[in-house]
């Protein structure tokens, strides 16, 4: 669902925005970079705490 | 030069994309054919593929990616995920063709995801749809019977095309407008993945998921039966999502007709669970380390002591005499109970969904 989300919500942005992910999914820590890579967006940061993901994504 | 190559524009197909071998082996045929190439996958809620693996301490070995997106990855290719949670409902629920072995309804899911393929087909202007179907390698779903069937319900008619068994079905569009070439298409037949194999490694290709391994709880019988039994305590057929994924997670256990526990069976599902806390009648044991457990039902005050020394059995307060638990109710109220961990002869085997 994250990647879901994620794609949802980039497909409402333009250029240049960005756009952060929360999740509590773990799997989100790899599925959105693979999402970002494969559709051109650009991964700024990631970070992981036992309670959550949080990835920030630059639309391109 | 190709038949393909002399179109004014190139081609372009979707492929269905599972994360498995086939539809990987299925897009990169296609590629190979000059063909624009790109990827769909639908998220249901009953997907295997991206769940367990990401939730279960277990898999830790494993890598905790989405197949689909993994193989969108290596073939270079967009991937669209696709949200059909809510008419999903209908293919599990009325299923026309009915069940396989399980709550599975693939022959219907088939040509669903098809039909929904072929939507996003006419809504982007592409030419045709993919998939990596093989005659006889699935029972119900991928018969050369019903494969027609499948064409044929879902609207895409000879705009869909099966790469791997091509060569054993009537020429599709592409084929006859010369996108691609028939003739270097494949007549995969059976279950045997030995072609799938040799294409693979033809292409050279040696990482992929592990083929047969199923991509959809609805073909696990024990998550069937947790289903069914959802259905029964409710006296209705719905589900929601949160339902279906709770279903994925945890030991369910039904000690009475009015209300089920699900309890975790490691860090990964504790984790997972406690994002349903705030929803849940829920319990803690906490005089010992030991997993959350949830309460799916309306229990009274027995049914809770009942509920305690379960749970209290499930976790290092097993051997113990004496165990404190809290459970707090959806309205945040925390009752404390002393009690008992229930021996194991006491947990009939009936219990277990």
């Amino acid at each position: 669902m994250p990647v879901i989300r994620t794609q949802q919500a980039v497909a409402r942005l333009a250029p240049g925005d960005t756009l952060e992910v929360c999740a509590t999914d773990p799997g989100a820590l790899h599925d959105i970079p693979t999402w970002c890579r494969i559709h051109g967006h650009e991964i700024l940061s990631s970070t992981r705490t036992d309670a959550e993901v949080c990835i920030t994504v630059k639309v391109k | 030069m190709t038949h393909a190559a002399t179109h004014v524009t190139q081609p372009k197909c979707v492929v269905l994309i599972s994360g498995g071998l086939d539809s990987m082996l299925a897009a990169r045929v296609m590629q190979d054919h000059g063909v624009h190439v790109e990827g769909i996958n639908f998220y249901t809620g009953f997907c295997v593929e991206g769940h367990t693996q990401a939730i279960r301490s277990e898999a830790r070995d494993r890598p905790k990616r989405n197949n689909a997106l993994w193989v969108a990855e290596q073939l270079g290719i967009k991937l669209h995920i696709v949200d059909v949670i809510e008419e999903y409902k209908d293919v599990v629920l009325n299923p026309k063709h009915g069940y396989g072995a399980n709550l599975n309804p693939c022959l219907d899911c088939k040509g669903f995801m098809v039909g929904k393929a072929r939507e996003w087909m006419e809504a982007n202007a592409f030419d045709f749809i993919v998939t990596g179907e093989v005659i006889g390698q699935r029972p119900m779903s991928q018969r050369r019977d019903t494969m027609p069937v499948v064409a044929r319900e879902s609207g895409a008619f000879d705009r869909l095309l099966r790469p791997l068994c091509a060569k054993l079905l009537a020429p599709t569009l592409p084929e006859l407008e010369g996108w691609v070439e028939r003739e270097r298409l494949f007549d995969f037949n059976g279950r045997s993945r030995k072609p799938q194999m040799a294409l693979a490694e033809h292409y050279g290709i040696t990482d992929y998921a592990q083929p047969a391994g199923g991509c959809c709880f609805l073909t696990n019988e024990q998550y069937s039966h947790k289903l069914t039994d959802l259905w029964q305590a409710r006296g209705e057929r719905r589900y929601e999502l949160e339902d279906i994924l709770l279903l994925k997670v945890g030991r369910h256990l039904r000690p009475r007709p009015h209300f089920k526990l699900i309890v975790a069976r490691d860090d990964g599902e504790n984790n997972f669970l406690l994002g349903f806390r705030d929803r849940y009648t829920h319990i803690f044991v906490t005089s010992h380390p030991g997993p959350i457990a949830l309460i799916d039902g309306e229990p009274n005050a027995e049914d809770l002591q009942l509920a305690a020394r379960l749970t209290a059995r499930f976790g290092k307060s097993r051997e113990a005499s004496r165990v404190t638990v809290e459970i707090t109710d959806r309205n945040g109220e925390t009752q404390t109970f002393e009690v008992a961990p229930l021996p194991a002869d006491q947990v009939p085997e009936s219990w277990y969904l």
